[in-house]
């Protein structure tokens, strides 16, 4: 044993070496860990979508022979697109399912076998028959969108096996099914309808155009809006505006704000754009309204930053060269400033994106089947448009609601990426 | 500088151009209301707008009680023309709306729907009582000396010997949905009144205020609910009142969870948990039958034809209400009405029974379809 006055002090420090070096790998360890969990949440989360969701961008369809009769589509043999429109085209998918099964007797088993062909079809053939009239008379083979029903059996979501009594589908549907699929007649074919339909009670008749068109119209306004008044405010608080106690409670203020939660916001828009402004309920328009209040911190505050990277000589020498402080502000700082403010404008606008909370107030959550045309006609947004498909009660709502919001993320990833390339692209480091 | 300027005053005055116009004239019906006759409406308004000229309604899903509120604001383009209900109109929101020139409304009733107590099929099925819930699901149950206590169960057996030894878990609507209401009233209401001293308060009217307060000294009720109730109402309470008070309230110490608005939430978690039960609206019922199943109650199971004629005792009526002044104004108004009182809408086999509606029998449609093809509108408390 040595007596603690006989240690040097580099005994001292290689005898903590060891805990300072475990340490260290200790920290690096939990560092990972940390990161290693953050990612398996998100990559949990996602697997989980995508694996519920895939599905939905196909759908099933079955061939059927249907014989465009004029006895039922125009009697009268005018062709009058009036008369065109009024004709009985759901009964052509029922003849033509008649003509398949015609073994199919009694009113129950009958309204079960119509049942497998989905209530939009006679839509669309009334669609091909307004667009060519030639086809009356004639008989054409074509790919019908199934039931919504059967498109879940078709795609293993509900288990044939299980006891006929605990199934949607009884025996004897399963059983026409079947027939069809050995007869080559039935085929999952990608999902066009998802994309290009408004929102529809019926799974297999639902798209999200009408939401994604909300999102568009809402975005657009809070972008006109927020983005010009966020970097004007920037630029006057950080440029023009004098060092004072005014300036400093505007500037806390500002900073609150970013915090408020977005239902206030909402609540807000009801009060003063609906009922005050008397502006229409539901309209992108008000949405837009309500989000730009979300926003403006989000900008100002990002703006702000960017401003005050933009280094001091730059100013200097603008104004030493005999540029006005204006001329200085918009020829030079501001420039220097734009990717840094357009990077904050975007993850603002992402912000937005996903917010469903405030337009609940402001009458967004609705059921609405046309899509809009504008920013004062009632609309849905994306992340609405998720929640209602969650609530509803069909089966088949589960992969569509999956299959939303892996759209809803594709948008807000491409966003991202947008503002992390523009970041780098046009970053100034000086 | 100026041209941009030119340019941002260019697309504000189209922008308020276009507010303006909307705010004038709207082409579309607007509805809101009951999320429970959402589903319903839903498919009613999209076949409509597929096959009439008329613009698809837009709908709104505000819930029973706030439907009622937009919709008694006042006559105009900015108010709703119709809200669903899944309760008939309160003599209180009849007082508003016709303060606010809503004079006419048509009460339009379109059928029931019931209110399942379900579980997991992994698990035997429950044969429940009335009596059985509200005792394991109440605030206040009477105690061994007759009193109202804490609710102290915590297994179904100590409820009822017949039910099986399982902790007592349900998993419900919260306050703020219609499903919760009509639960309150309609099965923990229904097994209260099994209890005798709980029945006879009930029957009490408000001049017999000494047995009123008699029976809540008995039951071991305080005396400051039937003042609070007094002052609230600003006359002597009914015996019914403070019934409701006591009977209407679910317990908050962890056997009853609140799931959420969401009943495909709490189907997914019965899968989870086999010993659980979950309450919600039988058109989820309809569309899981793979995987849950519902309870029977009082003997009988929640199937079509047993809500369809009543003998499913936890079962209520949905309506909806049109605000007459609108007909004519908004296009459309009595043509989506025909469809939805329509026999292949509402009827025995109408579309509507295939998203779990059930139907009224035949002579009550008939009356409320010739109500509603007339607009005869409503008697109203003044």
């Amino acid at each position: 044993m040595t007596s603690p006055a006989d240690r040097k002090p580099i005994d001292v420090v290689r005898a903590s070496l060891k805990k300072r070096y475990a340490r260290e790998r200790r920290f690096r360890f939990l560092g990972q860990l940390a990161v290693f969990s953050g990612v398996a949440f998100v990559g949990i989360l996602f697997i989980t979508i995508i694996l519920n969701g895939y599905t939905a961008f196909e759908q099933t369809d079955i061939r059927m022979d249907v014989y465009f009769d004029e006895q039922m589509i125009d009697p009268q043999g005018t062709r009058d697109p009036q008369v065109l429109l009024q004709g009985d085209y759901a009964g052509l998918v029922k003849a033509a399912l008649r003509k398949e099964f015609p073994e199919v007797r009694g009113r129950r088993d009958k309204r079960k076998l119509y049942r497998l062909i989905s209530s939009g079809a006679s839509s669309r053939l009334q669609q091909m028959v307004m667009d060519d009239p030639g086809l009356i008379g004639t008989t054409q083979s074509l790919w019908l969108v199934a039931d919504d029903d059967v498109d879940m059996l078709v795609k293993g979501h509900i288990d044939r096996t299980l006891p006929e009594s605990e199934r949607r589908l009884n025996d004897k549907v399963v059983g026409w099914i079947e027939k069809l699929e050995s007869e080559g007649r039935v085929e999952k074919r990608f999902n066009t309808t998802f994309f290009t339909a408004g929102d529809s009670r019926e799974p297999e008749m639902a798209g999200i155009a009408g939401a994604a068109a909300g999102s568009f119209y809402t975005l657009l306004v809070t972008l006109l809006l927020s983005f010009p008044i966020g970097v004007a405010a920037a630029v006057y608080l950080e440029e023009f505006a004098p060092t004072n106690r005014l300036t400093d409670l505007i500037e806390v203020n500002i900073n609150n704000l970013a915090a408020v939660p977005s239902i206030v916001f909402g609540l807000l828009g009801l009060a003063v754009f609906i009922n005050f402004f008397g502006l229409p309920r539901s309209a992108p328009l008000v949405g837009g309204l309500v989000l730009t209040l979300m926003t403006l911190p989000t900008i100002i505050i990002a703006s702000r930053a960017a401003l005050k990277s933009v280094p001091p000589s730059i100013r200097e020498a603008a104004l030493g060269v005999g540029a006005s402080k204006m001329q200085m502000v918009f020829h030079h700082v501001l420039p220097l400033a734009m990717p840094g403010m357009l990077t904050g404008t975007i993850i603002g606008m992402a912000q937005a994106l996903g917010e469903s909370a405030p337009l609940l107030m402001i009458g967004m959550v609705a059921f609405i089947v046309d899509i809009p045309g504008g920013p004062t006609d009632p609309s849905t947004v994306l992340p609405v448009q998720i929640y209602l498909w969650a609530d509803s009660p069909e089966r088949a709502f589960v992969e569509k609601t999956s299959a939303a919001i892996m759209v809803l993320l594709a948008f807000l990833m491409t966003m991202n990426a947008l503002a992390v390339v523009l970041r780098k692209k046009f970053e100034r480091r000086w | 500088m100026l041209k941009k300027s030119l340019a941002v005053a260019a697309i504000a005055a189209a922008a308020i151009s276009g507010v303006a116009q909307a705010a004038a004239a709207r082409d579309y019906i607007s509805i809101v209301g009951s999320s429970t006759v959402y589903p319903f409406a839903t498919v009613v308004a999209e076949r409509f707008g597929r096959s009439t000229p008329f613009k698809t309604p837009k709908i709104e899903s505000t819930g029973s009680g706030g439907g009622l509120k937009l919709f008694c604001a006042g006559v105009g383009v900015q108010h709703p023309d119709i809200t669903n209900a899944s309760r008939r109109i309160k003599k209180s929101e009849q007082q508003r709306c016709v303060k606010h020139g809503v004079k006419e409304i048509v009460e339009v009733k379109v059928g029931y729907d019931g209110i399942v107590v379900a579980n997991s099929r992994k698990a035997p099925r429950f044969n429940l009582t009335r009596k059985d819930l509200y005792l394991a699901l109440a605030k206040l149950v009477p105690g061994p000396d007759g009193k109202l206590i804490d609710n102290p169960y915590t297994n179904w057996k100590q409820v009822n010997p017949a039910l099986p030894d399982i902790k007592i878990e349900v998993l419900g609507p919260p306050p703020t949905s219609g499903t919760r209401d009509a639960f309150d009233e309609l099965a923990l209401g229904g097994g209260a009144k099994k209890i005798p001293d709980l029945k006879k308060l009930r029957g009490l009217k408000a001049d017999k205020a000494g047995e009123i307060k008699a029976l809540m000294a008995k039951l071991g009720i305080p005396m400051s609910v039937y003042d609070s109730i007094a002052k609230k109402k600003g006359k002597a309470p009914k015996g019914k009142d403070i019934f409701k008070v006591v009977a209407y309230s679910i317990r908050e110490d962890g056997p009853f969870i609140e799931a959420g608005e969401n009943d495909n939430l709490i189907v997914q978690k019965l899968e989870a948990t086999p010993t659980a039960l979950g309450i919600f609206g039988f058109s989820f019922l309809d569309q899981n039958a793979d995987k849950v199943q519902g309870s029977t109650i009082d003997g009988v199971a929640p199937e079509f034809e047993s809500i369809a004629d009543g003998s499913y005792p936890v079962s209520r009526p949905l309506f909806f209400y049109v605000k007459k002044a609108h007909v004519g104004k908004v296009p459309g108004i009595p043509e989506y009405v025909a469809e939805f009182t329509s026999e292949r809408a509402w009827g025995d086999e109408g579309y509507l029974t295939d998203k779990g509606l059930i139907p009224m029998p035949k002579a009550e449609r008939a009356k409320y379809a010739a109500d509603a093809r007339n607009m005869t509108p409503m008697e109203m408390f003044k």
